[in-house]
């Protein structure tokens, strides 16, 4: 499968998924390093050679088919791709020599090669599964240990390039949707009570993005002395405590402020079906009011999924390759409202034909 | 009174604290207080504090550390220097030749020193018994939280088990060589 048939589609782990409500995804991302290699970050070219190399023979004699990216023959857009579909990180991105990534046909497992450590394993599932994602992030790194022999040490755990990782290598996260709390000016509370108990808030494209439409995404910092299944099971109380926080807030929202809500939706409606020019960012938060919107009922043409993946269809990259052009940033801004345009349009025709 | 950081602005916030008895004071103006993360609505640490002033100080005179003791990594070279400015390893065995430093910089970020979770199926013997045997201890200071004393000695008769077992597996093994 190419890039181009990819686009047009979604990443299996967009798919309905349980509580599905506030959280869009769970992710596992597990880093391992290979024993006879120095890290990649001080590693010579012959030595990250050695491990992409070594890689791509493993990943051959498995049974489960791979798509493979090699970062030296992929292009900039092709990479920001990638980048847009969370399948690699904007650091690998950014690199060109001896690295790439092995990706599952449905998208829901990635292992990224010579990133900041030798191997970087991220399993994907649809909402609320962190446990579903970890027994497949743990079979993949069974399959991979079966042929190499891991940097590690009895009493720190897998060794990783940064001491932040070091341990488990594990980093659980959900991405979750919170646009009540956001409107009711109770997210820096939330940010700052789940920073004092060893969890991170972050946007939705990882580390160094804003929560741009309403999009969070909550992982654990502490990756030693603790089990894989403690971490999973401490961020997932959280996590159903923040659905609770969140729904409650669509309540209270609801009761105090329905016609300012209803208001926000149909306006977002209305701009999404009409507007000439349109930036991601604005584009990305009006999305993020119509999908609470369809949360609470107030809109029912489109399902979650269509709607999520258009959170990922109108990023820069996507829009350039299923446009099949290079575009200058305010041509994007036409060609996205021309797109977002005709997917108001098709859900309201679909609706009428019911 | 100035500012102790920048010497140049009134300071404004006076900080005071007791460390092992002796009094520590130190104050800041407005934006070095800001510059050195400190919030001034939750409790902060005038060690941290003290520390980043120490360096800040210090800025002109090489510091110890990158000269008379250049601690490196005898399988990849990586100076301490190189690793405290990178904030990265550069090998697995650095984890050894920084133990020093890595040590509490682990302690400070996971507020553990010990490995718990999943040990790769090539490991030997040992080092499954010994991560067994930390996360069992974790859990008799769980049960001793909760005053759960019979699941206490039930677990800490599974490690007496699990090492009477290893060391037996060991006997047997320096048999077959």
């Amino acid at each position: 499968m190419t890039l181009d048939e990819m686009v047009k589609r979604h990443g299996s782990w967009l798919e309905a998924g349980i509580d599905e409500g506030p959280v869009i995804s769970s992710r596992i991302r597990l880093a391992r390093n290979v024993e006879e290699y120095s890290f990649p970050g001080w590693a010579s070219e012959e030595e990250n050679d050695a491990v992409w190399l070594q890689t791509q023979g493993i990943f051959q004699t498995l049974e489960t088919p791979f798509l493979s990216w090699s970062m030296t023959d992929t292009s900039a857009i092709d990479k920001e791709i990638l980048f847009e579909r969370h399948l690699i990180s904007q650091e690998l991105a950014q690199q060109d020599d001896s690295c790439g990534v092995y990706v599952t046909p449905d998208e829901c497992i990635s292992i990224m090669v010579n990133e900041e450590d030798h191997i970087r394993i991220q399993s994907l599932q649809p909402g609320l599964n962190l446990r579903g994602a970890w027994e497949a992030a743990d079979k993949m790194d069974d399959d991979l240990e079966a042929q190499l022999t891991y940097a590690f040490s009895p009493k720190l755990g897998y060794l990783t390039s940064c001491p932040s990782n070091v341990g488990t290598g594990m980093r659980a996260s959900v991405m979750l949707h919170l646009p009540a709390l956001v409107l009711m000016e109770e997210m820096d509370p939330v940010i700052n009570g789940i920073s004092k108990i060893g969890l991170a808030v972050r946007g939705m494209w990882g580390e160094g993005t804003e929560a741009a439409g309403n999009m969070f995404q909550v992982s654990n910092q502490i990756t030693l002395g603790r089990r894989e299944d403690e971490i999973i099971a401490h961020l997932e109380q959280i996590v159903l405590e923040l659905i609770e926080h969140e729904n409650n807030a669509r309540i209270r929202l609801m009761n105090e402020k329905s016609l300012i809500v209803e208001d926000h939706v149909a306006r977002a409606f209305g701009i999404l079906s009409h507007a000439k020019l349109i930036s991601s960012g604005e584009a990305l938060n009006l999305l993020s009011t119509l999908r609470m919107g369809l949360d609470l009922g107030m809109v029912d043409q489109f399902s979650r999924r269509e709607l999520d993946m258009m959170f990922i269809s109108i990023q820069p990259a996507h829009l350039q390759k299923l446009e099949k052009k290079d575009l200058e940033p305010d041509q994007r801004d036409v060609t996205r409202a021309e797109m977002l345009r005709d997917f108001m349009e098709n859900a309201t025709d679909s609706d009428s034909k019911n | 009174m100035k500012c102790e950081c920048c010497n140049e602005v009134e300071a404004t916030i006076h900080l005071t604290q007791v460390i092992d008895g002796e009094i520590k004071k130190l104050n800041l103006c407005q934006i070095c207080a800001q510059n050195n993360g400190i919030d001034l609505n939750s409790p902060i640490s005038i060690t941290d504090v003290l520390l980043g002033l120490g360096n800040q100080n210090n800025k002109d005179v090489p510091s110890a550390d990158d000269t008379v003791f250049d601690l490196s990594c005898s399988r990849c070279q990586m100076t301490r220097a190189e690793f405290k400015k990178r904030a990265r390893l550069g090998c697995p065995e650095c984890y050894n030749a920084f133990m020093g430093e890595l040590s509490a910089i682990t302690q400070a970020m996971h507020h553990s020193r010990q490995h718990v979770g999943k040990i790769p199926a090539r490991q030997g013997n040992e080092a499954r018994v010994t991560a067994q045997v930390a996360a069992l201890q974790k859990d008799i200071e769980t049960a001793i939280a909760k005053e759960e004393y019979e699941t206490a000695a039930r677990l800490r008769d599974k490690i007496k088990n699990l090492k009477a077992d290893a060391a037996l597996l060991k006997e047997g093994e320096s048999h077959d060589a």
